[in-house]
């Protein structure tokens, strides 16, 4: 065991949770098989789409499930051009 | 009543024949009548696991086609009385079976048994899918990696569609087992963790098998895990499969077969 797996952050197992995680999500919808991620991320898309221009690949949605609680992460990614111009002039 | 329960996975080599021979095994060991059901046409092999390939003569096709009757091409297991198999076909191809054929034998084996265990062929087409179509139950065998966790949810879509239990609008019990699992590469975070894979898949977990030589030894010999060696640790795994099937409640545990100080450090070292 070297040093290194000391300061590694975490194993290769939770990269394999995450690319399962988003590559089932999309595969369930394929297949007509609801999935509450990819409902969640399509009308979260939609409700800012009215708003803003963003790009489908800049929005990442993940469910974290816990005991007691769970949570929804929400990351979306615009940039600034994508703005409405009154806003910015506020801003 | 009797049950159907059928051992699936999508992927192959994850453990779908150990299983569907161990599970078989424990549960004729538990006094149930049981019949393990080879639907591997072609590529037959739950023969050679329960070690009675040097008995075959007649097999499923045969039955199905009418060429046999279902007590002349079910073999007793020498071990246990109340334990027999149904083996495949080695030489025809699945199209050799038909829906109509399999739901007969299935009806004569539900008279016969208390058990019907049905070894399903790996992927995910007119053989797997002939293989659950009568289930009441089903067991998903997943390694805790990526590719065989998404076989397994593409075949838990399948059993929630295209069984007759899905297409009457009924419930099918399916189960999750957990083998080939490491717990020395779990603990050290290389390997996807048993609430990662149950996360994902939101199926209840049966059981956790643990990688083991002895699942290999059993195979060598020609005789179910359980039978072969009841206290190894993949073993214990089994039978509390069982008796959480049968309808106890048992405390979820990894097994782990005894290792002395020395010989623990060494193989995590090696690992």
């Amino acid at each position: 065991m070297s040093v290194l797996t000391f300061l590694k952050p975490r194993g290769s197992g939770s990269v394999a949770r995450e690319r399962l995680q988003l590559i089932l999500a999309h595969e369930r919808a394929e297949t007509g098989r609801p999935d509450l991620v990819i409902t969640l991320r399509e009308e979260i898309l939609a409700v800012i789409a009215k708003h803003v221009e963003v790009e489908r690949d800049k929005v990442q949605i993940t469910l974290e499930r816990g005991e007691g609680v769970s949570t929804l992460g929400v990351d979306i990614e615009f940039p600034v051009s994508a703005l409405p111009a009154k806003k910015r002039a506020r801003a | 009543m009797a049950k159907v329960l059928c051992v699936t996975s999508g992927k192959g080599g994850v453990g779908k024949t150990t299983t569907t021979a161990a599970l078989g095994a424990a549960l004729a060991q538990a006094g149930e009548k049981v019949c393990v059901v080879d639907f591997d046409v072609g590529l037959r092999n739950l023969d050679l696991i329960m070690g009675a390939e040097r008995r075959v003569v007649y097999d499923l096709i045969n039955v199905t086609n009418g060429d046999a009757k279902l007590p002349q091409a079910l073999i007793r297991d020498k071990r246990l009385e109340n334990l027999s198999l149904l083996p495949a076909s080695q030489t025809r191809d699945k199209d050799a079976l038909t829906d109509e054929g399999v739901e007969r034998v299935m009806g004569e084996l539900r008279e016969k048994f208390d058990w019907i265990v049905c070894d399903s062929p790996a992927g995910i087409e007119r053989g797997a899918q002939l293989a659950m179509r009568h289930a009441d139950v089903a067991v998903v065998v997943t390694n805790p990696e990526v590719s065989s966790v998404r076989d397994s949810d593409r075949i838990i879509g399948l059993l929630d569609s295209k069984t007759v239990r899905a297409e009457r609008g009924d419930e099918i019990e399916k189960h999750l087992i957990l083998s080939r699992f490491d717990p020395a590469r779990a603990d050290r975070g290389d390997m996807l963790k048993v609430d990662d894979v149950l996360e994902i898949l939101s199926i209840p977990l049966l059981a956790i098998i643990p990688e083991s030589l002895e699942v290999l030894r059993a195979s060598n010999v020609g005789c179910p895990v359980t039978l072969n060696n009841p206290l190894c640790a993949p073993s214990r795994a089994y039978i509390d499969a069982v008796r959480r099937l049968k309808g106890e409640t048992v405390p979820m545990a990894i097994p782990t077969d005894r290792k002395s100080l020395i010989n623990k450090l060494f193989t995590r070292r090696a690992a």
